[in-house]
């Protein structure tokens, strides 16, 4: 037993060097930017430009979108699922996964040719653009959101709380928002930060649908390609971003098994 | 005859009424979920598909799935994609599968095994724009590491490394691969039983015989599902290898954004096709994985 604890102990170490290194090495260089002292001028100059709260706004703008429509779509689905069409289950799961299969860049390279030319043609306008931003956003979400929802279904008892609420007098909507989704609403927050960590920093589809740096993600890019300080400290900002979603997720989610399911493709 | 249907009904009421009511709401119920589906992930895959047979003009044809494995610099974005995918899979996953094993078997104290987790909750999401700028501040010239390493005399960049070819940009993308496989294997873990391993040493195995034909046949399938997920992980990946080396690493993911952005190949039918062999080869491999899942359940319960 103590032999195997002093490799445990070694693995571990590894571990936390390698998780940890490039967080030191980024802060540290983060707080480099004036000569000779450490000083938080990269910040100051990452929050005094107004692109990043331009940016920053229009990304989560889009992710609070997506989370939206993706609830809205995803949660009747997996409801009548759970229900009443218990045989379609393997083939939503599919439809569901499929996100894993198509990456993002092939993701979007089929949504710019399908939807740029005739009859649609919705690339051509800022509306168009951002509906199919959204859209490419809502099926990445697709494996998250489905899956969490699905944990907070099997949680409760549908089929109890529909005959209650019918024998009550409900209608659908009524049943579907203030019975089911109160329910499962601590089992959607999961995926929904998720999907918020995931949009926020996108770079693949709003590279290619928006073009320049209207997002987040490719205002990252070109902070980059541009100053020195700076993309580390958008850096250590980023990672305190997810820090804070993952925690989130880990707090209410604390004590479900399911928990586990977090952390799909990147 | 009416009173026929009725006295039927009423034999078993639950489930006529559930089924007829199934047919007719169900449907309506999954409708926009699959519409949306189809118009937002199906129809873009398909018509890639097709123009992958089109040429130009819009005939069919196969030479640009030809071109796929004939065209010497096709042929070497994809030997690039499929190397790095390879090298960062079977090093991530064992790199994980040693961390979750120390941190779930190897009688640590309970927090390490919560904060690892954790950990690599924030890790394998922590990637694209930001995780290139950490490791430039890391490994780049004038990284952090570089300069402790150049201090005591070891330049890695004299020594033929640099963060932004093979070697550096597989370090980085190691960054969310090993805690992708913490996160995935960590079940399997949990269930292997004790009474196993206990059951083996009252029959008198070893360590290595307990190993050998116990545990690791239980775990294999989920070790090489998780690699295969791994794989596909780095396989797909594309904001990372942007931010990190401008475009200057010719992997497929990047050659078709540059094939997005302008005409470098001189031929959009081609750029559907090298998109369209991404998909096989992501769906081959999530295939593989949920058929050895399957396998793998069987000991989960």
């Amino acid at each position: 037993m103590k032999r195997a604890s002093f490799w445990s102990w070694l693995w571990i170490a590894l571990g936390v060097l390698y998780f940890l290194l490039p967080l030191i090495a980024t802060l540290n260089f983060s707080l480099r930017a004036r000569r000779g002292v450490l000083s938080f001028d990269a910040y100051r100059s990452v929050f005094s430009d107004s692109q990043f709260y331009q940016s920053f706004g229009f990304s989560t703008e889009m992710a609070v979108l997506t989370i939206i429509f993706s609830v809205l779509l995803l949660l009747p689905t997996a409801y009548w699922i759970h229900l009443r069409m218990r045989w379609l289950r393997p083939v939503v799961e599919l439809v569901t996964l499929l996100p894993f299969v198509i990456p993002g860049i092939v993701l979007v390279f089929g949504l710019i040719k399908t939807y740029s030319g005739a009859p649609f043609a919705l690339t051509g306008s800022r509306f168009g653009t951002n509906l199919l931003l959204v859209g490419g956003y809502i099926v990445l979400s697709f494996p998250y959101m489905y899956r969490s929802i699905d944990t907070g279904l099997r949680a409760v008892d549908v089929q109890t709380l529909t005959e209650a609420a019918q024998s009550l007098g409900a209608g659908w909507t009524t049943i579907l928002f203030r019975v089911i989704f109160p329910n499962v609403r601590v089992a959607l927050l999961s995926g929904a930060f998720l999907t918020f960590a995931i949009v926020i920093g996108e770079l693949t589809l709003a590279q290619y649908l928006l073009g320049g740096t209207q997002a987040f993600g490719p205002y990252l890019a070109l902070v980059g390609r541009n100053k020195a300080y700076e993309p580390s400290a958008l850096a250590i900002i980023s990672f305190a971003l997810i820090w804070a979603a993952i925690g989130i997720i880990q707090l209410v989610g604390r004590g479900s098994p399911e928990q586990r399911q977090l952390g799909g493709m990147r | 005859m009416a009173e026929n249907v009725t006295i039927k009904e009423q034999a078993s009421p639950t489930s006529a009424q559930a089924a007829r009511r199934g047919i007719s709401w169900g449907w309506i119920g999954v409708v926009p979920f699959f519409v949306f589906a189809v118009a937002f992930m199906i129809v873009p895959a398909a018509s890639l598909l097709v123009g992958s047979v089109q040429n130009a003009q819009g005939q069919f044809t196969l030479d640009n799935i030809a071109a796929i494995v004939q065209q010497p610099d096709i042929v070497a974005a994809y030997r690039l994609s499929i190397g790095i995918s390879l090298v960062t899979a079977v090093g991530g996953a064992l790199f994980g599968f040693l961390l979750a094993y120390a941190a779930i078997l190897g009688g640590l104290p309970r927090f390490v095994r919560t904060g690892l987790v954790t950990f690599s909750g924030v890790a394998a999401n922590f990637a694209g724009v930001p995780l290139a700028f950490a490791f430039v501040a890391t490994l780049g010239r004038t990284g952090l590491v570089t300069a402790v390493l150049n201090s005591i005399g070891v330049n890695p960049y004299r020594h033929g490394f640099s963060l932004y070819t093979f070697a550096g940009l597989s370090l980085t993308y190691m960054y969310f691969q090993f805690p992708l496989m913490v996160l995935v294997i960590a079940p399997a873990l949990d269930g292997l039983k004790r009474e196993w391993r206990e059951a083996a040493q009252i029959l008198g195995a070893s360590s290595w015989h307990y190993w050998r034909y116990v545990a690791l046949p239980i775990l294999l399938p989920s070790l090489l599902g998780a690699t295969i997920l791994l794989f596909g992980n780095a396989f797909g990946a594309y904001a990372t290898a942007y931010a990190l080396t401008g475009g200057s690493l010719n992997l497929v993911t990047i050659v078709i954004g540059a094939q997005m952005r302008g005409d470098v190949l001189n031929n959009p039918n081609l750029g559907y096709a090298l998109a369209l062999g991404m998909i096989v080869i992501m769906a081959f491999s999530i295939l593989m994985y949920s058929w050895l899942q399957r396998r793998t359940e069987r000991w989960l319960k």
